[in-house]
């Protein structure tokens, strides 16, 4: 994990001071509301439907034990003991006080914590992939590159007043689990012929009201360029991206309207400019990041290990309740070191908003990191937390103090393990609500053996058209929608997200929120009754297309 | 009331510069005279004195189309419709670092104390700002941070090539 110097640590420490200022001139009457909006933002804070929310990074989404108590202690101290995470690998408090945010930031600094850049028009927290580094599918660990990037961005001076939001994300793997096909940039690592690290650059990729998969402006970019390459695309970004309509701005819109061809060379012409000069990075300086991210002490394989398939296992095996072999089939993943993997903790229980943990969850999950997986945790933009490095052998202690503390329901992957945004309840731009949702569908696919049968399935819900909760990526997507002030749902189907990403497409008209958990039924059933053998949900879908679906849900008005 | 200032935060008393408007038709008469980049273009070649002559470029104004005679003005101006439009670091940096800008770079229309920091980085050196403060102390901007990662106008090395 990264280890703040005295550079960043000086930093973080002036920008608490400079925000502490801020929020006194403002609540003093001396700074205007709006001129105080951008700078609160860019310290994470909106004002939300009912107090202040501040969005808190968590760069990567990696999070040490130390981090997790310190936002344990922050929930119940300034919050009211709970958090949200959100689907940018961020966690949200919901209720703090305008006027104890500098605090709340200075004690997040104590742990190499910030909110900069966490909302506004400037450059994002950069996410990745939560196997990073633990994943044998992978060209290189994305790690030490977001964290270049992250300081790179971090208070960059030209792009803190940028025409819309950016967000950027890195991955390491096809398979592609930081979507970085639907982000503003997304850079994957590649090797070159000679074996060299370099990025396949995407751009214009997006969720929201105008939903793009990005176009790869550079098939292959020199790792040591990132820097200077980044200054030229937001550069050009910053000068000609729309700022006459706010749902035009985003770089989607430039890039569609430009064709990717003309974008990429408009950004050529700009690179030459800074390329080769000092930001292009050092050896040196790419050896400093990858030292943060070495493997931890991992021990060697263990003679016992369950499920290898020895006789003494299946002794083992024999006397394991079924409903932890359902756990490991469903919430256990492959590490690339033999006897090692990686456990989800799912913060997806039935009557729990998707994400929501409290305070003494999350000094639970700092527990569990210490106790199993090298004092450190992943958050996932599926909203769950990965324990990265567990030894197979601890697998079934594990489990015990997992499901006593709720997080071992063995939904990951399944219909329950939706992703979905705060929504109504909380959002200020929210057409309609979300979690309650949520919640039904959880209460009506609570049969874990049904859950099982129908296999992967993603169901992800947005509650507006921002599409926080990713529903053109689900297989199966929900959106609140507001027609004359009453709360609609729009259905799609056949989105995907990793490594082939695909938007999905409208059902038909909308429904009440109570006719929601009915229509997925039938959707359900209608890929059940088509399904040929070991076909996952999307593969039948995308066989037999949007029709058979559309009959089976709209049948009784034709 | 506005204030004119120095990137120390210092106030500049008897500033000579006089900004003409965006729809200025002319003619120029007397010295220190910052003409909008329309006008100037618009202008016959030597109806205008290059002597102590300046130009501004509102934010969507690209400062590359008179490259050849930016380094002539001793003043000049970039304009920000509202704070929230941040064309104008880039602009700023664009005619400091690709054009190797000398003179003064002024920023002036709607900014905010706040982003004075980021203004000196990326190459303004005088700021017009619009005062309805009454507890301003410029001096706070302007030293808000001693560490600063990347490379700027004001900071060729990024941090990585000066960490110790």
């Amino acid at each position: 994990m990264y280890i703040y110097d005295h550079y960043d640590k000086t930093l973080l420490e002036e920008r608490v001071a400079q925000f502490r200022r801020q929020t006194e001139s403002y609540l003093a009457g001396e700074l205007a509301e709006d001129e105080f909006l951008p700078l609160r933002l860019q310290n994470g804070l909106y004002i939300q439907r009912l107090a202040p929310m501040l969005r808190i990074n968590i760069p990567y989404g990696m999070l040490s034990s130390a981090q997790l108590r310190k936002l344990a202690h922050i929930t119940r101290t300034y919050d009211k003991g709970y958090a949200h995470f959100t689907t940018r690998q961020n966690i949200q408090l919901n209720w703090p006080r305008l006027e104890e945010i500098p605090d709340i930031l200075a004690e997040l600094a104590e742990v190499e914590m910030h909110a900069i850049q966490s909302s506004g028009n400037c450059i994002r927290n950069i996410t990745s992939d939560e196997f990073a580094g633990i994943s044998a599918d992978e060209t290189e660990d994305p790690r030490p590159w977001c964290e270049i990037v992250r300081q790179w961005s971090t208070l960059h001076p030209e792009f803190a007043f940028l025409p819309r939001k950016f967000k950027i994300a890195i991955t390491g793997s096809d398979d592609d689990r930081a979507a970085t096909q639907v982000h503003d940039i997304g850079l994957q690592l590649i090797k070159n012929g000679a074996g060299e690290t370099g990025f396949k650059v995407l751009v214009g990729g997006g969720l929201g009201r105008t939903p793009v998969i990005g176009s790869v402006i550079k098939e292959y970019l020199p790792a040591v360029h990132l820097l200077t390459y980044l200054d030229a695309i937001l550069r050009i970004y910053n000068r000609y991206g729309r700022r006459d309509n706010k749902y035009k701005a985003r770089i989607k819109i430039l890039v569609k309207a430009w064709t990717p061809e003309v974008f990429a060379q408009r950004v050529e012409d700009e690179w030459q400019h800074a390329k080769d000069g000092p930001a292009t990075l050092t050896e040196q300086e790419i050896a400093r990041a990858r030292s943060f991210f070495s493997a931890p002490d991992y021990l060697p394989r263990p003679g016992l290990t369950v499920g290898s398939g020895t006789s003494a296992d299946q002794s083992i095996a024999e006397v394991l309740p079924v409903a932890f072999n359902r756990w490991q089939d469903r919430n256990v993943r492959q590490h690339k070191i033999a006897g090692y993997c990686g456990v989800f903790l799912s913060l997806k229980p039935t009557g729990v908003a998707p994400g929501d943990v409290t305070d003494q969850q999350l000094e639970t999950i700092a527990d569990l990191a210490d106790r199993y997986s090298f004092g450190e945790v992943r958050v996932t933009h599926q909203q769950n937390v990965v324990l990265s490095d567990v030894r197979q052998e601890d697998l079934f202690a594990l489990w015990k103090d997992a499901k006593a503390m709720g997080f071992a329901t063995p939904n990951i992957g399944t219909l329950t393990d939706m992703i979905c945004c705060p929504g109504g309840d909380f959002c200020s731009l929210a057409n309609a609500k979300s979690i309650p949702i949520a919640e039904a569908l959880q209460r009506r696919f609570d049969d874990m053996d049904y859950l099982y049968d129908i296999g992967d399935v993603s169901l992800n819900i947005s509650g507006c058209m921002n599409a926080c909760g990713h529903h053109h990526v689900g297989n199966i997507g929900v959106l609140g929608v507001d027609k004359k002030g009453l709360e609609f749902y729009q259905i799609q189907l056949g989105g995907k997200a990793g490594g082939n990403a695909a938007l999905g497409n409208v059902l038909g008209p909308s429904f009440f929120a109570n006719e929601v958990p009915g229509v997925i039924e039938k959707i359900l059933q209608t890929y059940v009754d088509h399904r040929i053998d070991g076909e996952q949900f999307i593969d039948t879908q995308k066989r037999i297309g949007i029709a058979p679906f559309k009959e089976c849900i709209y049948a009784k008005a034709a | 009331m506005q204030k004119l200032l120095d990137k120390t935060g210092q106030l500049i008393e008897n500033d000579p510069w006089i900004f003409l408007p965006k729809d200025f038709g002319g003619p120029v008469t007397g010295a220190h005279q910052v003409l909008p980049l329309q006008f100037w273009q618009a202008s016959e070649p030597g109806a205008i004195s290059r002597d102590a002559l300046g130009i501004w470029f509102d934010s969507d104004e690209e400062p590359e189309v008179v490259a050849e005679y930016l380094a002539s003005w001793p003043c000049i101006g970039i304009h920000f419709p509202t704070f929230m439009d941040g064309r104008g670091f880039s602009l700023a940096r664009l005619i400091r670092e690709q054009h190797n800008y000398q003179g003064d770079l002024r920023a002036f229309g709607h900014i905010i104390p706040d982003q004075l920091f980021f203004l000196t980085r990326c190459g303004f050196s005088t700021f017009l700002l619009n005062d309805s403060s009454q507890s301003f102390e410029p001096e706070m901007y302007f030293d808000n941070f001693s560490v600063n990662y990347q490379t700027s106008a004001d900071q060729a090395e990024p941090l990585f090539r000066r960490r110790a």
